[in-house]
C-alpha cells in the first residue's frame, strides 16, 4: 500500500469559529475510510479542505496527484432546473458546448450511469427522478471522468434503511472494481462497522482514527455521541 | 440589426436570471439606471452612458455588500432600486424626458446608439456562450461549482455586469419599465416548453428575437410606441406557451 495523502494538524476556521482543529491521519491507496461524528462535528468541512473550497491552516500533503469525485451532502436544488442528467456529466466534463454531445462524449455518460445502473435515466431531467435515483446518478457523477478518490458526503441521506445498505455495497463494489480510494461521511455505525476499513471519528478535533472494531469502543462512542450511543455501535 | 442582437443577448442571459429565480431582479435594476440618466441629460450627455455607469457602480456594490452581508442579493437590489428611484425622481429635469428616460423608442435610436447597442448585445451573447458552463454549474449548486474549478465569486461579478450591460441597453430600446418583460418573459416560455437547459436557452434567444423584431414591425405598420408593443407580443406567446406546456 502506498501513501495517498497525509493531513497534518489541520484547522478551519470559520467566522470566528475554529470549526475543525488540529486534525492529523494518513490515507493509503485503496482505503475505504469512513469519517464519523455528530452534527457540526466538522466531516464536511474535512472533505471541503480536502477539495480546497474552504481556507485552512496546517497541511494536506498529496503524495500523489489524484483526480477527485466528489459528491456533496443533502444536495439541494431547484427541482425545476430543466438541466438532465446528461447535462450535469456535460458540465463535469468540462465541455464549454453543451449544445451537442458527441457520440463518445454520450458513451462515457452511458458507462458512468451503468456503474450505478440508472443508464435509462441518461436523458431525464435531474428535478424528476426520486431521491434514490438522485443517489445513483450522483454516485455515478462522482465516478465520472476516472477519479481515484472519492469523496462522499453523507451519500444515503434521504433514502430508506434497505436502500442505504444497497448503496454502501454497491460503493465498496465499485472501490474494489476501480481500486479507488474512498472517504464516505457517515451517521450509521453499523454500516461503518460493515464496510469501512479505518474510520476517521471527529468532534471538531480528531477523537480517533483507526481500524473501526479497534477504536470504536463503548467509551468512545460515549464521548462523542453522548450516553445511550452505544445502542448503534454492535457488531456485525 | 440591433434588436436581433440585443433580443439574443437579453432572452439568453434571462434564461439563468429565470433559473436563478432573480426575475425581478432585472427589472429592479433598471430603475438604480435612472438617476445617471437624469444627470446625464442635465449635464448634456449622452443617458446610454449615465445608465451603465451607474448600474456597473450598483452592481459591484451589491456583489460586495452580499459577500459582507447577510441580504440576499435581491433584497440589496430593492435597497438600490428604491433609492435610484427616489433619486432619480429627484434630479430629472422634466417630466417629459423623464417619461423617455422609463418608456424608451426604438425609433428615435440615434445611429451610435443603434451601435453600442448591437456591440452590446453581442459582448452578452458571446460572454454568456462562453461561460454557459461556468453559469449553468453556479446555477445548479455553488458548491458544486467551487469543487469542479469555478471561479464563483468572479462568475456572480460578471455574471451582474452582463445584467448590468443588457438592463442598460434595454433602456434605450424598450424603457426600463419594459426591458423587465424582455428579460423574463422569453426564458419563461422556453422553460415552459422545453426539456433540457440547452432546449431552454436555445428557444428563449429565438422567442427574444421574434418578440422584438415581431413587435417592432407591428409598431412600425400601426405607428405604435415599439416598447410596449413588444411586451405585449411577448405575453401573447407566453399565454401561447401555457397551451403547448410539455407534460
Amino acid at each position: 500500500m502506498s501513501l495517498l495523502f497525509e493531513v497534518q494538524d489541520l484547522t478551519v476556521i470559520l467566522g470566528k469559529t475554529a470549526v475543525l482543529e488540529s486534525v492529523s491521519f494518513k490515507v493509503e491507496k485503496g482505503d475505504v475510510i469512513a469519517v464519523i461524528g455528530p452534527n457540526g462535528a466538522g466531516k464536511t468541512t474535512l472533505l471541503r479542505a480536502l477539495l480546497g473550497t474552504v481556507p485552512y491552516e496546517g497541511r494536506i500533503i498529496w503524495h500523489q496527484n489524484p483526480r477527485i469525485g466528489y459528491v456533496p451532502q443533502r444536495f439541494d436544488f431547484d427541482r425545476t432546473y430543466p438541466l438532465t442528467v446528461e447535462e450535469l456529466f456535460l458540465l463535469k466534463s468540462g465541455s464549454r458546448s453543451l449544445w451537442a454531445p458527441t457520440p463518445a462524449q454520450s458513451g462515457e455518460i452511458k458507462k458512468a450511469l451503468s456503474h450505478t445502473e440508472v443508464e435509462q435515466l441518461q436523458k431525464h431531467k435531474l428535478g424528476e427522478l426520486s431521491s434514490g435515483q438522485l443517489q445513483r446518478v450522483f454516485i455515478a457523477y462522482g465516478l465520472f471522468g476516472a477519479p481515484e478518490l472519492l469523496l462522499f458526503d453523507e451519500p444515503t441521506a434521504g433514502i430508506d434503511i434497505g436502500a442505504e445498505m444497497t448503496v454502501y455495497g454497491l460503493l465498496r463494489d465499485i472501490a474494489q472494481e476501480l481500486n479507488l480510494t474512498m472517504l464516505v461521511v457517515s451517521h450509521e455505525l453499523s454500516v461503518v462497522y460493515t464496510y469501512a476499513k479505518k474510520v476517521v471519528c471527529l468532534n471538531k478535533t480528531m477523537a480517533c482514527f483507526g481500524v473501526p472494531q479497534k477504536v470504536l469502543t463503548p467509551e468512545q462512542l460515549q464521548s462523542l455521541y453522548g450516553a445511550g450511543a452505544d445502542f448503534y455501535g454492535h457488531e456485525h | 440589426m440591433t434588436g436581433v442582437s440585443v433580443g439574443i443577448g437579453v432572452s439568453l442571459l434571462g434564461t439563468f436570471v429565470i433559473l436563478r429565480r432573480m426575475a425581478l431582479v432585472g427589472d429592479a435594476l433598471s430603475h438604480v439606471a435612472l438617476p445617471g440618466m437624469a444627470l446625464a441629460v442635465t449635464y448634456k450627455l449622452n443617458p446610454f452612458l449615465g445608465a451603465v455607469v451607474f448600474l456597473f457602480l450598483a452592481v459591484i456594490a451589491i456583489t460586495l455588500i452580499e459577500r459582507h452581508s447577510v441580504l440576499p442579493v435581491d433584497a440589496l437590489v430593492g435597497v438600490f432600486f428604491t433609492a435610484g428611484l427616489g433619486v432619480g425622481a429627484l434630479l430629472s429635469p422634466s417630466a417629459e424626458s423623464l417619461l423617455e428616460a422609463l418608456f424608451g423608442d426604438i425609433a428615435k435610436l440615434h445611429m451610435v446608439d443603434a451601435e453600442i447597442a448591437v456591440g452590446a448585445g453581442l459582448l452578452v451573447t458571446i460572454v454568456t456562450m462562453l461561460l454557459f458552463r461556468d453559469f449553468a454549474y453556479l446555477t445548479l449548486s455553488p458548491e458544486l461549482a467551487h469543487s469542479e474549478g469555478v471561479p464563483v465569486q468572479r462568475t456572480e461579478l460578471i455574471f451582474m455586469l452582463l445584467l448590468a450591460v443588457i438592463v442598460a441597453v434595454g433602456i434605450k430600446l424598450v424603457g426600463t419599465l419594459l426591458v423587465g418583460a424582455l428579460i423574463i418573459i422569453p426564458a419563461s416560455i422556453a422553460k415552459n416548453v422545453t426539456g433540457s437547459l440547452r432546449g431552454m436557452a436555445f428557444v428563449s434567444a429565438v422567442v427574444g428575437v421574434v418578440a422584438v423584431v415581431g413587435g417592432s414591425g407591428i409598431a412600425g405598420v400601426f405607428h405604435l410606441p415599439p416598447g410596449p408593443v413588444v411586451t405585449t407580443v411577448a405575453a401573447g406567446l407566453f399565454l401561447v406557451s401555457l397551451f403547448v406546456r410539455r407534460s
